[in-house]
């Protein structure tokens, strides 16, 4: 089983920053040859169309790159709000806590 | 109605993108929002100041405290002299975007707000303005 590999958003990020960790996450996915990615969001107060696009993609690039990703730690009213926007991020695996998120990473590897 | 604290933000570039959202976040727990509605107001905020610059080029936000009758309310005015909007019918439709985001902004914007009006003249720029109330 490989190691996973843990971000955690801290900031409010501007645009380019959220296209810089979507680049530097694919990179160390194939430098670490990372086969799980947690993301953190639980210090996020929003999720917009930008930043719901962003962990999209890094979902998408990461299973191409043979890794899993999931996105822990959302809050209820950042939920409430992103499915009022009509965004309910499809093709993006989530859980509660990081806990929850490495189980549900062990698990699929288990099974892949 | 009354409108007591007023204020200007520009609306240029991306990190004035966060400011928007920042300042707007303090005046939504200022006019007492609940968590919920000040996610939502803040989100509504991102989008718009997003589509003022990607857009229309730069522009202002107004930030405005309400007070109606018992109810307070935050207003939030999103100005450009972009190339404005040909077909607002399709611009607020979900799905539709010229550019290169999910086109979600305007018609997601929409429902995360109390009122939403959208005036645009093709060659003048676009006016968005959104309002929040607390009950």
């Amino acid at each position: 089983m490989g190691d996973f590999l843990l971000v955690t958003i801290q900031v409010d990020m501007h645009d380019r920053l959220a296209i810089t960790l979507q680049e530097d996450l694919t990179e160390r996915i194939v430098n670490d040859r990372t086969r799980g990615v947690l993301i953190d969001i639980s210090a996020l107060d929003i999720v917009d169309s930008f930043i719901g696009r962003t962990l999209g993609n890094i979902a998408s690039m990461s299973r191409i790159l043979d890794a899993e990703t999931v996105v822990v730690g959302m809050q209820p009213s950042v939920a409430i709000t992103l499915v009022e926007l009509g965004l309910s991020l499809p093709g993006i695996r989530t859980a509660l806590n990081v806990d929850r998120g490495m189980d549900l990473l062990r698990e699929s590897l288990e099974r892949g | 109605m009354v409108v007591g604290k007023a204020s200007e933000i520009r609306v240029a570039s991306q990190d004035d993108v966060v400011v928007v959202r920042q300042a707007v976040r303090a005046r939504a727990v200022e006019i007492g929002l609940n968590l919920v509605d000040q996610t939502k107001i803040v989100t509504a905020a991102s989008e718009l100041a997003r589509n003022t610059v990607v857009y229309g080029g730069g522009g202002t936000v107004l930030l405005e405290s309400l007070l109606d009758g018992g109810r307070r309310g935050l207003r939030l005015t999103f100005e450009d002299r972009g190339p404005g909007i040909t077909d607002i019918e399709k611009a607020m439709q979900d799905g539709y975007t010229t550019g290169v985001g999910l086109g979600l902004g305007l018609g997601g914007a929409r429902r995360l707000v109390s009122e939403f009006h959208i005036t645009s003249r093709p060659g003048e720029g676009t006016q968005v303005r959104v309002t929040k109330w607390n009950g």
